[in-house]
């Protein structure tokens, strides 16, 4: 390893800070690229949502009450995982593990949740190959439900990382990450349950 | 490592606070409740309902991109949000552009007679 | 075990036997070579696993020109099958073998040779034009590479075990939909585009954040070379378009493989919103390419006209609207799918009005050479060629923008026509102007001028033989993709005269490879004797030495002005003896190469429905990308001292090749 003097320091200081912002600029737009991503889904589900094919429509299949505490669920994981991240800022390191553990169990309560509502659809017959609502449906909610699990492998990785490196420059960075991929989770699922569900009934 | 210059550094300019979350969180809190409530009421007729529903989600959507996301509280010059902007431009021209290109050609195409939209399977 | 693979697969027509046997053969041969040379560790350390932008701008190169082999061979096919197929002749192709050669024509030009081409020139150019010395996501940059050469690698696969899609570069249900391709042509398809796509789309966030965030200091936005502004449009695009087509081809998957109604004529599906999504990816796509090829020609331009660019600022602003209102035309590609008069006509005017910044681009490159000292090197009789051709493709495009004219021609050879027009005129002449123009600068050599000409002649006349009886042929009914007319048709005469004109540009192309051989197997007499500004060019990158060290710049420039190497050389005081500093770069990493080679495992598998091996490559993915995002950053660096010592012996190196020239 290089004994670096105070000169070559500030080179890599700069770098590295450089760097962090170049990360979290990156990060947005890869989330801009999901955002077209989901419009695109949101877009077949709007040209298709009346095509039940003489099955199983919106209003017969959706449970509110359950969506309602799906999106509390969602809402509250989104909110502890900044807490996490503010408790981070401070170094409180026993604080940070909590949120962060509170934020995993509430997003893996969402995810079993879905998985529950999907499983009882499949075996009602309102399967995702009945019909192109059910194909739309299906995909879009399924979409950002996969996202939400990638987001839980995220986190998953990053508390091992978190436990045994601390927090560093590059465990801080992958922090914020997350964070900005779990807020803007939480963002699309208001445009599911809004335009989804509550419209579905309605 | 504990203290390290950069880590400090970068800690210290991170933009949230505790206020910001806290209103975040209770404001989607209500404003999420409100839209179930709504709906599972019939508070509303109709169109009505659907445009209160979207006005309710967009303003939950504009508080968490302020409150949670940070939006616009990056150093000059804010790229982050103006390629926000771009991208939900972009994603409105297209969406509502396909809606309307779809809306257009199901009404002057012959689709399969509504009979025919059974599954084959 | 083998999913729905079988022995079958790998039985082919002879004529494709044959093009596999080549593969095969020029894969051991290389192989070979490589063993003999004892160049495994070289090759490893200094290629597969490097994160210079460089390198890998080099190695998209490569690809792009194999696979423009592939491309062209398959187009020779066609234009030999629509010679011969007429009237009680069927040609050498069957009907099915020749909807193949179509689809793997296009596909492979334009996601291989054509976004290969763009994603090339941005690595070497862009981090040097805005004085920088990397780019902002090595990783990632590499990652984006390796798909892509994976999404190549799946493709040649395709044409060895198994056959290709039947429906068109663009698979169209419910043509491409399960019940009319049953067999695995479209599913080789759709994971070749995805697979690419995902690697264009992570470029294009890589290359938006450099361009924005890692100029170096007096580099505002407004003082870039417009090669750097048209890259930045064409990653706004790249960023906003590819996820479209990333969602639209999972939805046409889930349709062939889960049983999914997206797409499909029952249960609901609606095949047209298939067709309206895909262009809305589509026709930004095409800007994508056109727009760094605009962003070529506006360097070429004031270099060989010894003149700073007219209308620097319209050029700009020109950019940005052609970026804004190519989401705004995509139906054109469908005014006869059955849409109202209304939506025809918003669209057609909304295309009519695209092309207004674009005249405004070829006035400006015109002004820029009026009164200049305009020399006529091969970067600039590939302008000229462009300027012909593509303007006059253009011309047509604005023909086919008006719907009553469109509903005459559409999927007619007036169309090919047309498209080959601005692709082969602005994207592949563009690149041939930038390949002869910036050969230079990363390999020390100039590429041989006489040979270049001959080969701008036979592309020329080619391109005009083998392309304008196309549009007639369109006039006179001729539909697109046949693979067999009447004879009393009477359009066997073009279609000779279009096949010699395909042959006249194979020349071209064998004139150009062969010269490219030439260039290295004489190097001596092509050594570029200058200092590494064979062109007297005015940008950054020819600053540097040729090639350009590893760094870029020993020390970061500084600039005031638009051309700043034209002001630096016109400046009144004498540069200042630089000040060395130590230089942080990132390290080499196997792990774009690992996640490029596990992703065409897992399109191969999912194609054939090896779901194990499928699920298994897709965790061993996630399992590279958990292991590269755990640890710390990791830099190699690189002293002073060592850059001193890199730089005086640059200095030396110049002044041997400038002593070249008296001996």
């Amino acid at each position: 390893m290089h004994h670096t003097t105070s000169h070559e320091n500030h080179a890599l200081h700069d770098f590295r800070e450089e760097s962090f912002s170049n990360t979290i600029f990156g990060f947005w737009l890869y989330l801009m690229t999901d955002c077209l991503l989901f419009a695109t889904l949101f877009c077949t589900f709007a040209v298709l949502h009346s095509q039940t094919a003489n099955g199983p429509t919106s209003v017969q299949i959706f449970d509110l009450k359950l969506v309602f505490t799906e999106t509390l669920i969602l809402l509250l994981s989104s909110f502890t995982s900044g807490l996490a991240l503010l408790a981070s800022l401070k170094n409180k390191k026993s604080q940070m593990f909590l949120w962060l553990g509170l934020s995993f169990i509430l997003g893996a309560m969402f995810v079993s949740i879905e998985l529950f509502e999907f499983n009882s659809l499949i075996f009602e017959g309102a399967s995702f190959q009945r019909s192109a609502f059910l194909s739309s449906y299906f995909t879009l909610v399924g979409t950002h439900g996969l996202h939400v699990s990638f987001g839980l492998l995220f986190l998953a990785v990053l508390i091992v990382q978190l436990i045994v490196c601390g927090i560093t420059v590059e465990t801080f960075r992958r922090l914020v990450l997350f964070n900005m991929f779990w807020h803007f989770l939480d963002l699309v699922w208001i445009f599911i349950f809004t335009f989804v569900y509550l419209m579905g009934v309605v | 490592m504990h203290g390290e210059p950069i880590l400090e550094k970068l800690q210290k300019e991170w933009h949230g606070t505790l206020n910001a979350y806290l209103i975040g969180f209770f404001l989607s809190l209500f404003l999420t409740s409100l839209s179930f409530y709504l709906v599972i009421n019939h508070s509303f007729e109709g169109s009505t309902l659907i445009y209160a529903l979207i006005g309710l989600g967009v303003l939950q959507a504009i508080g968490q991109l302020i409150f949670f996301l940070h939006i616009g509280q990056e150093k000059k010059p804010h790229f982050g949000v103006i390629a926000l902007a771009f991208t939900v431009l972009i994603l409105l021209i297209v969406m509502i552009g396909s809606i309307w290109i779809m809306h257009d050609l199901n009404k002057r195409v012959m689709n399969m007679p509504k009979m025919n939209m059974e599954t084959t399977k | 075990m083998f999913g729905r693979l079988t022995t079958d697969a790998f039985k082919h027509e002879a004529s494709q036997n044959a093009a596999v046997f080549g593969m095969i053969v020029t894969g051991i041969a290389l192989i070979f070579l490589i063993t003999y040379f004892k160049r495994w560790k070289w090759l490893y350390h200094e290629w597969l696993t490097t994160v210079d932008p460089k390198r890998i701008g080099i190695m998209y190169i490569v690809v792009v020109l194999v696979m423009f082999l592939k491309g062209f061979a398959d187009a020779m096919m066609i234009r030999l099958q629509q010679v011969l197929s007429v009237g009680d002749s069927q040609g050498f192709l069957s009907a099915g073998h020749f909807q193949e050669v179509f689809s793997a024509h296009g596909t492979t030009m334009i996601f291989f040779v054509a976004m290969g081409a763009i994603f090339g020139l941005m690595n070497l150019i862009i981090p040097l034009q805005i004085g920088a010395r990397d780019v902002a996501f090595p990783f990632v940059n590499a990652l984006g590479f390796w798909l892509f050469a994976a999404a190549a690698a799946l493709n040649l696969v395709s044409l060895a075990i198994g056959s290709f899609a039947r429906a068109g570069w663009l698979a169209y249900p419910p043509l491409s939909s399960l019940q009319y391709s049953p067999n695995e042509g479209v599913d080789y398809w759709i994971w070749i585009v995805q697979i690419a796509g995902i690697g264009s789309t992570l470029s294009g966030i890589n290359f938006l954040v450099t361009i924005l965030k890692m100029r170096c200091p007096g580099m505002t936005l407004m003082k870039m070379p417009i090669f750097v502004w048209s890259c930045l449009c064409s990653t706004v695009l790249i960023i906003l378009a590819f996820p479209i087509l990333t969602a639209t081809l999972f939805m046409l998957a889930f349709d062939r493989s889960l049983s999914m109604h997206f797409f499909t004529t029952d249960g609901g599906g609606n095949y047209m919103m298939y067709v309206n999504l895909i262009w809305a990816w589509g026709h930004p796509e095409v800007y994508i390419l056109i727009l760094p090829m605009f962003g070529v020609f506006s360097e070429i331009v004031p270099t060989f006209s010894e003149k700073r660019l007219f209308g620097y600022a319209s050029m700009v602003f020109a950019l940005i609207f052609i970026t804004f209102i190519s989401f705004i035309v995509w139906l054109h590609h469908f005014f006869t799918m059955g849409a109202s008069p209304f939506v025809n006509a918003f669209f057609g005017i909304m295309t009519i009005i695209i092309a207004i910044p674009t005249g405004v681009k070829i006035f400006n490159w015109l002004f820029t050479k009026f009164r200049g000292r305009v020399h006529f090197t091969s970067p600039m009789l590939w302008f000229f060629a462009f300027l012909l051709n593509f303007t006059v493709a253009g011309m047509t495009g604005i023909l086919l923008s008006v719907p009553p004219i469109d509903f005459q021609v559409h999927n007619s050879l007036f169309l090919i026509a047309h498209f080959h027009g601005m692709v082969i005129g602005g994207v592949l002449f563009g690149f041939f102007a930038a390949f002869t123009y910036w050969f230079p600068k990363f390999t020390g050599y100039v590429l041989n001028e006489k040979l270049n000409t001959a080969a701008f002649w036979c592309w020329l006349g080619g391109f005009l033989l083998a392309f304008m009886p196309l549009y007639m042929l369109g006039f006179m009914g001729a539909t697109r993709r046949l693979d067999h007319y009447e004879a009393d048709t009477g359009w066997h005469s073009l279609f000779i005269i279009v096949a010699i004109g395909a042959v006249i540009l194979f020349c071209g192309a064998l004139i150009q490879f062969f010269g490219l051989f030439w260039t290295i197997f004489d190097r001596k007499a092509h050594l570029d004797q200058t200092s590494g500004d064979p062109w007297n060019g005015r940008t950054l990158e020819w600053s540097t030495a040729s090639p350009p060290p590893v760094y870029n710049f020993a020390t970061i420039p500084v600039v005031a002005t638009r051309d700043p190497l034209w002001t630096l050389k016109h400046a009144e005081e004498d540069p200042q003896e630089p000040e060395y500093e130590d230089i942080y770069l990132p390290k080499n990493t196997a792990v774009p190469i690992c996640m490029g080679f596990l992703s065409l495992i897992f399109g191969f598998a999912t194609v054939w429905h090896i779901w194990w091996l499928g699920a298994l490559s897709f965790i061993a993915i996630l399992l590279c990308l958990i292991i590269r995002l755990s640890g710390k950053d990791e830099h190699i660096l690189i002293t002073a001292k060592e850059v001193e010592k890199i730089e005086t012996s640059l200095k030396n190196k110049r002044a041997l090749n400038a002593s070249y020239h008296l001996t």
